[in-house]
């Protein structure tokens, strides 16, 4: 069993070989490292160091960045404390997108009340889109991963048949402009970060974070959800509902990424869109989950640090960095992180030598 | 680094095999081995008596290199070693049998054995040479192993021979066996010694972990008693009482007997009838049985494991579907009836497999206290886990049972030892008090004295009214603590006897399928 520390040892020993990685690469095509730095600082910081500026605006971009893949993520790591590995949030944070979309252009409230509508609605399609590949694994042990990346494309064309037939659209490729009471913008905060896209969508996001942590770890469903993941024939033993778990939990999963899509389609846009391909937030919230240890706060800071790496792609390649340094790093953490054993091993073999050292210099 | 003489010198001229010196090892909050010697002279049968926790399976993991010690040093044939990792260990002769098997359960039993030191013939396996080395062992042995056959399709006892097999392909000259006889048979356990008397025999020599003293006072020479971490004594068996060698390990006078007043049995708390269940191969593995259980009385069930046991056990505690029949408890049918519902209305169940079914191992241990509980005041209000009362839960339970952990309720569930688990989960399971208490194997793989006090737990339940099934499969525990006995076999019930009126010699009879009787 390991130690406590090693939760938060493992994941900061991979980060920093990711950075350490992307580096040598740098230096290997004969670029500085330094400008790399700099601008992932500059991408969270809003500081440009080398000329002695500061935009906050980097700073809402990167918030922008970090929200819907921290939904994403926290969306992952739920269903994998029950043992469920799924790969759905793609198409449930389409899901939810959907949702977002019909609530804000259907619907008529007062503004207020008309977002929470539709951050609701999200979250109620994406838990949807969860509860199916749910119910199929509960009652026919239809494996979850399978049936969620199939209902990642039936998502993804659901959309776009939606768009165009169903929400309307003039040029085939948006809808309508949402009304502003559905949004989550509000210039406000725009003008705060100099014009970034920065909206109320960090709430929702933080609320999300917290109870992730409370459901999980708080609470007694949370306790027999939590036993599920790590043995059915446990929880079975004891009387738990393993299979009504399933469902709930991948209900629980899918609203976190409908949320996500709600946050992105009324946050960042204001307007639903019909894409020619996935986007990949599902697929991030799987980095992000796996570095964060799926652990709310883990999630949450992994979540951060994926979306400062996105936000400073565009800095990057403004200083002769190809921005694909950024996702070889991403993708460098994820394998380090993957690689847990070994780098397990590593912190031990070095641990035993110091050991090993202080020993044999107490003797002298 | 130049290794360097620490601690006193050692001259011997008695040819050890193995010299483990002042071996310490610590893990958070317990010395698990404090200041440990032991020798082992080549070609004898050693054995290593403990409890749980007492740091024999720590001793034993530190000569397979799984563990590094804190201090001391080991010797094998005389040499100074390190032993960095288990195949440091192979390389040295030293080989080890685990409680739990490290088999690849759809490859033969040559492909088991011979994995990783395959014998080839240009790219290919020469399984034909390989298959004769293993049958060419097996006789010299006597195993009589099929070495063409599948894990999946032998017997656990045969799968122990394959793992014996196994270190004797690897030219193992010192074996170490950990619980061997935890999951066998009476028959395997007879036939298992034989085995260790003829690698003997053959001049191997066997570490023989275990707290069954009848085994070691059956086959070994030597004995070293370890308690809490540390060395008892180092005794001959020839010269040592089971009773003597019972009081050094566990540190006071073991009464062996059970006491116990007679059973006042009442009204039928459980009853089954016409009770039919398909197994995991989908043929019929309970086969048409009834059964009544009082409450007030311990009702003991033998039978050679696979005989319907495990099938009856999970029907009646809802893990598995009925086939046909009823199973009334205290009037009201479970057939159909949720796991939650039965443990409501009163049903207890102590699982034979601890790991899969009794305990969450990935849970502290204060979690696993409370897994059917957790929903309930005071563990939790309005949903909200209260983690101050589950704590409190633990302290207590691990007090009352003697469960011994590291770090509290904190300990995580699976760096226990397994005696301790199964501590634990008879601990919550007692402290329901249900009315009707399904009780499989439930000391198995634990110590004289923690199996003294489980007995005296289940009687001292049976004296407040309830009504105990008690199915295990060894027979001086069914006939120990039993009020009446009955025998299942090929799915039925072949005898119901007085626990009084019976012993070995007839339920062997029964059990075997050669006898019947009604009761």
């Amino acid at each position: 069993m390991a130690k406590k520390g090693s939760a938060l040892v493992i994941p900061l020993v991979s980060i920093t070989l990711g950075f350490a990685l992307g580096a040598v690469v740098l230096l290997a095509t004969g670029r500085n490292p330094a400008a790399m730095f700099l601008a992932l600082f500059q991408g969270f910081s809003g500081v440009n160091v080398s000329a002695g500026s500061f935009n906050p605006r980097y700073i809402g971009e990167f918030i922008i960045q970090s929200m819907p893949i921290i939904l994403t993520g926290l969306s992952v790591g739920f269903a994998f404390r029950v043992g469920l590995f799924n790969i759905g949030a793609e198409g449930q944070f389409l899901a939810g997108s959907m949702g977002a979309i019909a609530a804000a252009l259907w619907v008529k409230a007062p503004p207020g009340i008309h977002v929470v509508l539709v951050l609701l609605a999200a979250m109620a399609a994406g838990g949807l889109w969860g509860a199916i590949p749910g119910y199929l694994k509960a009652r026919f042990n239809v494996h979850e991963v399978v049936m969620t990346i199939m209902m990642n494309y039936v998502a993804l064309n659901l959309n776009n048949l939606l768009i165009v037939d169903v929400f309307g659209s003039a040029d085939r490729i948006k809808t309508a402009m949402f009304p502003a009471s559905a949004l989550l913008r509000d210039p406000a905060l725009s003008a705060l970060t100099n014009g970034s896209r920065l909206n109320w969508g960090f709430v929702p996001v933080l609320l999300a974070v917290v109870a992730f942590w409370f459901v999980i770890d708080k609470t007694a469903f949370g306790y027999s959800l939590r036993a599920v993941g790590f043995n059915k024939d446990a929880a079975e033993y004891a009387g738990m509902k393993v299979n009504r778990n399933i469902v709930l939990s991948m209900i629980i999963a899918g609203a976190f990424a409908g949320l996500a899509g709600a946050v992105l389609t009324v946050g960042t846009f204001n307007y639903g869109r019909a894409l020619p391909a996935m986007e990949g937030y599902g697929m991030d919230g799987i980095a992000v989950a796996l570095v964060g240890g799926n652990a709310a706060i883990g999630i949450f800071l992994s979540g951060l640090l994926f979306g400062m790496l996105k936000a400073a792609q565009p800095l990057m390649q403004s200083q002769g960095i190809p921005k694909d340094i950024a996702s070889i790093i991403q993708a460098s953490i994820v394998l380090f992180v993957a690689m847990k054993h070994g780098i397990d091993f590593l912190i031990r073999k070095i641990g035993a030598r110091k050991r090993a050292e202080e020993v044999s210099e107490a003797l002298i | 680094m130049p290794s360097r003489q620490v601690g006193p010198c050692y001259n011997n001229p008695v040819p050890y095999i193995i010299e483990m010196l002042d071996i310490v090892k610590n893990f958070p909050g317990v010395r698990a081995n404090d200041n440990i010697t032991l020798r082992v002279e080549q070609g004898s049968i050693h054995a290593l008596l403990g409890e749980n926790g007492a740091g024999k399976s720590t001793l034993m993991s530190i000569l397979f290199g799984l563990y590094q010690p804190e201090s001391g040093s080991i010797r094998v044939r005389g040499r100074e070693v390190k032993i960095t990792d288990p195949n440091a260990a192979n390389a040295l002769g030293i080989g080890m049998v685990h409680q739990h098997f490290k088999l690849v359960h759809n490859f033969t039993v040559t492909e088991n054995i011979i994995l990783g030191l395959e014998p080839r013939s240009g790219l290919a396996i020469d399984r034909k040479k390989a298959a004769a080395r293993v049958r060419e062992l097996s006789e010299l042995y006597g195993l009589n192993v099929d070495s063409e056959a599948k894990i999946e399709d032998i017997s656990v006892g045969m799968q122990q021979r394959v793992e014996i097999l196994k270190m004797l392909y690897r030219d193992a000259e010192i074996l170490i066996f950990d619980e061997p006889t935890a999951v066998l048979t009476p028959q395997e356990i007879h036939e298992l010694m034989q085995i260790m008397r003829r690698l003997v025999g053959e001049g191997k020599t066997v570490l023989l972990i275990t707290h069954k003293l009848k085994e070691i006072k059956e086959v070994a020479r030597t004995c070293t008693i370890l308690r809490r971490g540390r060395l008892v004594a180092t005794v001959s068996v020839e010269s040592a009482s089971e009773e003597s060698m019972a009081e050094m390990m566990v540190g006071r006078e073991v009464d062996f007997h059970v006491d116990k007043a007679p059973a006042m049995p009442g009204d039928v708390a459980l009853s089954i009838r016409h009770l039919n269940v398909r197994n995991a191969k989908g043929l019929l593995g309970v086969k048409d049985l009834s059964l009544e259980l009082r409450a007030g009385e311990i009702l003991g069930l033998c039978g050679i494991d696979g005989n319907g046991q495990t099938e009856l056990v999970r029907a009646i505690t809802g893990l598995a579907e009925i086939e046909s029949g009823s199973i009334l408890l205290k009037g009201r049918e479970l057939a159909g009836m949720s796991v939650k519902g039965r443990l409501d209305l009163g049903l207890g169940h102590i699982p034979e497999d601890r790991h899969k079914h009794g305990l969450v191992l990935d849970f502290r241990l204060d979690e696993n206290l409370v897994v059917h509980s957790y929903g309930r005041r005071p563990f939790s209000r309005r949903g909200v886990l209260d983690s101050g009362a589950v704590r409190a839960n633990a302290e207590r339970l691990i007090a009352e049972f003697d469960v011994r952990c590291g770090e509290g309720g904190a300990t995580p569930t699976r760096a226990m030892s397994g005696g301790n688990q199964q501590k634990a989960i008879v601990a919550r399971e007692i402290d329901r008090s249900p009315e009707a208490f399904v009780i499989a194997q439930p000391t198995r793989g634990l110590d004289v004295g923690a199996i003294e006090y489980i007995h005296k737990r289940i009687i001292g339940e049976r004296d407040k009214g309830k009504a105990i099934l008690l199915v295990s499969l060894e027979l001086d525990e069914i006939l120990d603590i039993s009020d009446r006995i009955a025998v299942i076999y090929n799915g039925e019930i072949v005898g119901a006897v007085q626990a009084s009126e019976t012993n070995e010699y007839e339920l062997g009879l029964m059990m075997s399928g050669s006898k019947r009787q009604a009761a």
